[in-house]
């Protein structure tokens, strides 16, 4: 027999839900959709006794069902549609057992769905330490449900914990407290109107803005017979409702859980006088910034070069094995490499993916939240910014999502504006190659001139914006209510476990979701260069040959290929928008770089690659040599007059370009998705491009 | 007095939340009437505060403290 039951995993931030969701479900477990598209939404599967199947999913964290943002109003909108084909057939709410007061609120609210509900009090093995002793028996009594007392640390009770969901039909789904006392005639008219609802569910429709089977909010407004409340009497019976359910647990723990202060042991307070102190607070973190940054530009490099090693030998191995043609060209030349364009970006995210996890699973996270709100503040930023802003140097699509928790509108809104500014690695393909073309050899300082470069164009993308969020605050004039709640979770040693599977579960959603970009871009690129219409395109072998009898045969090929190119559709394209980038100092070549590059900025190396591979008729058989063969080929790119394509004027003039233009599809997406809206998207577009053509414009009239 | 009065190390009990300017989010996170409240630190140039509200340990800006009533013990 197979039979599944859905689960799902409900509790607030911070408190160990996803490491019970990893012990659960181990590695039988996927990401639905790409973070963002769709919020995160974590499913897996365990296996329970009697070939029973539990499908589990992990929802956002949340404190409560009142929605404030968008990762919370999806458990909201779970927990109201019975449709849902997720829809739980049992609730297992997580709590920490050193915040069990807070943490059973959300608790009695889904008590109130008339769900069934298993209780999971998680890290257990802190009881001690913490002096913390529980009346399991009494709070199962007081609570109606069961209890299981978990440790993922010590891999405790999750059996327990299997063994309650496969049982989970002998749960009461009865509410353990009645909301509709705050206000009884109002719930009575509720009934009334409504009988067939339940009046919690209701209640929720009313105060937030969510649909749910064929009621919504304006639909109850409307009914006649029924006379809703003015907002503000709304809120006001919000408060009540939240403190009736901590008066209910405040007088269940009075007597289920003892509290033995004296044998209490805490960190907490002495790490945070150093992690915050005015001083050591700053330096300590910036000491772990410039070590993150060394891991991610440094020790990355080297499975980088791995990883670029085997690729170009795949590339190599494919052209010398599967016969010649059109599809051997496209599979190596297309594919293969624009798959290791790919490849490549593996170490530097994973690197500071890791990097993230470990701060926030440790809690320190939270503590540079709260260092750095005060300055950020004054940029119109939030100290949540910091998230994003640090996120931004690996990938701006990540880094927008984790604006989320802001809960001014305004400062997420400036945080997501600014945050494609930063240095993404997508930029750093193409900062490397025109760096090694341009900035000469030498050294300041005994750092080389070129690192320096890199160095600057890091602080450039930093500065800008930070320096936009400032003009930014000033310019946009939303009224959204400033504040600022921010969780001190307790130091904690992070979980093995829980960082590898976050590092590998973020760098895979970034592959695939890049990649897909990557590949279809090469592709297509392959073909339109490939490919031309008209007689110049189909006869350019005569007419080289006839134009230049005399050349060598090799030479004429050369030619041959280059009046290809230029006759291609991509070369059409490019030679088009010519006019409009000749005063940055760019060609038409360059110019093709650029329109595909604002699909995605690290399609630029490789479009140039394809390009210059095309436009030659030499077989390239080593990759390393590919590498620096594409280097010296645009080393030697002149332009008719037999000037250089690739100066320091234009090299610097790309640099810019680069550095503040927004050339990413997939972020443009996100945004829209984040912000709900074309406007904001479309103004990182317009404006960020706009001000990168006027910088390139402006550097290379001057260097020129 | 107000929340945002308080000195590090210094208790109260809270009196009083507007909730008008105190989001449901901070009441939900057990800022509350009733409940004890302790400055445990303030960041750098004396904001936002670091509290410790009935065993959560939560921060918030000065500005939000303000709108936050409190009974010290020793008045």
């Amino acid at each position: 027999m197979s039979k599944q039951i859905n689960v799902a995993l409900i509790g607030n931030p911070n408190t160990g839900k996803t490491s019970v969701f990893n012990a659960l479900t181990g590695l039988n477990q996927k990401v639905g959709n790409y973070p963002g598209i769709t919020v995160d939404k974590k499913q897996g599967v365990c296996k329970l006794e009697r070939g029973v199947k539990a499908h589990i999913i992990d929802l956002p964290g949340t404190y409560s069902l009142n929605a404030s943002s968008l990762d919370e109003s999806v458990v909201i909108e779970l927990l109201l549609n019975k449709k849902d084909k997720d829809y739980p057939d049992v609730a297992v709410v997580i709590t920490d057992v050193e915040n069990l007061k807070r943490n059973l609120l959300i608790y009695t609210q889904i008590k109130d769905l008339e769900i069934p509900t298993i209780l999971v009090i998680n890290m257990s093995d802190r009881m001690v330490y913490k002096g913390i002793s529980l009346d399991i028996e009494y709070l199962e009594q007081q609570l109606d449900t069961k209890i299981a007392l978990v440790s993922t640390r010590k891999n405790n009770g999750i059996d327990e914990l299997k063994q309650l969901i496969s049982n989970y039909k002998t749960l009461s789904n009865k509410p353990c407290l009645h909301t509709q006392d705050i206000d009884k005639t109002y719930f009575e008219g509720l009934k009334k109107a409504f009988p067939n609802q339940s009046l919690y569910k209701l209640w929720l429709v009313i105060t937030q803005d969510v649909n749910f089977g064929k009621i919504d909010r304006n639909l109850i407004e409307d009914t006649s017979n029924f006379k809703t409340k003015s907002e503000s009497d709304l809120k006001r019976l919000q408060q009540k409702e939240t403190i009736k359910r901590y008066q209910f647990i405040n007088n269940v723990l009075k007597k289920g859980q003892t509290i033995d202060l004296k044998s209490a042991k805490d960190l907490r307070i002495k790490l945070d006088r150093i992690l915050t102190h005015k001083i050591w607070g700053y330096l300590i973190f910036f000491g772990i910034l410039l070590l993150m940054f060394q891991a991610v530009y440094d020790w990355a490099t080297y499975p980088t070069d791995l990883i670029d090693a085997g690729f170009s030998s795949l590339a190599d191995w494919v052209k010398n094995t599967l016969p010649e043609g059109a599809f051997t060209n496209l599979l190596a030349e297309g594919i293969i490499a624009g798959l290791g364009g790919i490849m490549v970006f593996i170490p530097p995210i994973a690197f500071l993916f890791l990097f993230i996890a470990l701060l926030e699973e440790s809690g320190y996270m939270s503590r540079v939240v709260f260092l750095m709100d005060n300055i950020m503040k004054r940029f119109g930023l939030s100290g949540k910014s910091v998230v994003p802003l640090i996120s931004g140097n690996a990938c701006a699509i990540p880094a927008v999502m984790a604006a989320r928790n802001i809960e001014s509108w305004k400062e997420r809104l400036i945080t997501i504006l600014v945050t494609p500014f930063t240095t993404c690695s997508a930029r750093l393909p193409v900062y490397v190659i025109i760096i090694a073309l341009v900035i000469p050899d030498g050294s300041f300082l005994g750092i080389s001139y070129q690192a320096l470069t890199l160095m600057c164009l890091y602080i450039i993308g930093f500065l800008t914006a930070i320096f936009s969020a400032y003009i930014l605050n000033k310019i946009l004039k939303i009224k959204s209510k400033s504040y600022f709640v921010v969780e001190m979770p307790s130091y904690k040693i992070p979980l093995f476990k829980n960082v590898v599977l976050t590092v590998v579960e973020k760098t895979k959603t970034f592959v695939f979701e890049a990649g897909k970009i990557i590949l279809a871009i090469s592709i297509v690129l392959w073909f339109l260069a490939s490919y031309g219409p008209g007689e110049q395109f189909n006869d350019a072998e005569n007419i080289i040959q006839n134009t230049y009898p005399n050349l060598s045969l090799e030479a004429q090929n050369d030619l041959i290929a280059e009046h290809k190119l230029e006759h291609s559709y991509i070369g059409i394209i490019g030679k088009t928008i010519e006019p409009a980038i000749k005063p940055l100092g760019y060609d038409w070549k360059i110019g093709i770089g650029l329109v595909t590059s604002f699909a995605a900025r690290e399609v630029f190396v490789g479009t140039l690659a394809t390009i210059y591979s095309i436009g030659s008729a030499n077989d390239i058989d080593d990759e390393d040599e590919a590498m620096s063969t594409i280097k010296n080929r645009m080393a030697e790119e002149v332009y008719s007059d037999g000037s250089k394509v690739f100066t320091l004027a234009s090299g610097i003039s790309l640099l810019l370009f680069y550095a503040f233009a927004m050339q990413c599809m997939s972020t443009l997406a996100i945004v829209k998705r984040e912000t709900n809206s074309w406007k904001w998207p479309m103004l990182q577009l317009v404006f960020m491009s706009g001000f990168a053509y006027i910088v390139a414009m402006i550097a290379f009239q001057i260097l020129k | 007095m107000t929340l945002a009065e308080l000195k590090p190390g210094q208790q109260g009990i809270i009196k009083d939340v507007s909730s008008k300017s105190i989001p449901l989010k901070l009441l939900e996170m057990g800022c509350l009437p009733g409940n004890s409240v302790e400055l445990v630190l303030v960041a750098p140039f004396s904001d936002p505060m670091y509290l410790n509200i009935n065993g959560t340990h939560l921060a918030i800006r000065r500005d939000t403290a303000n709108h936050i009533l409190i009974d010290t013990n020793n008045e």
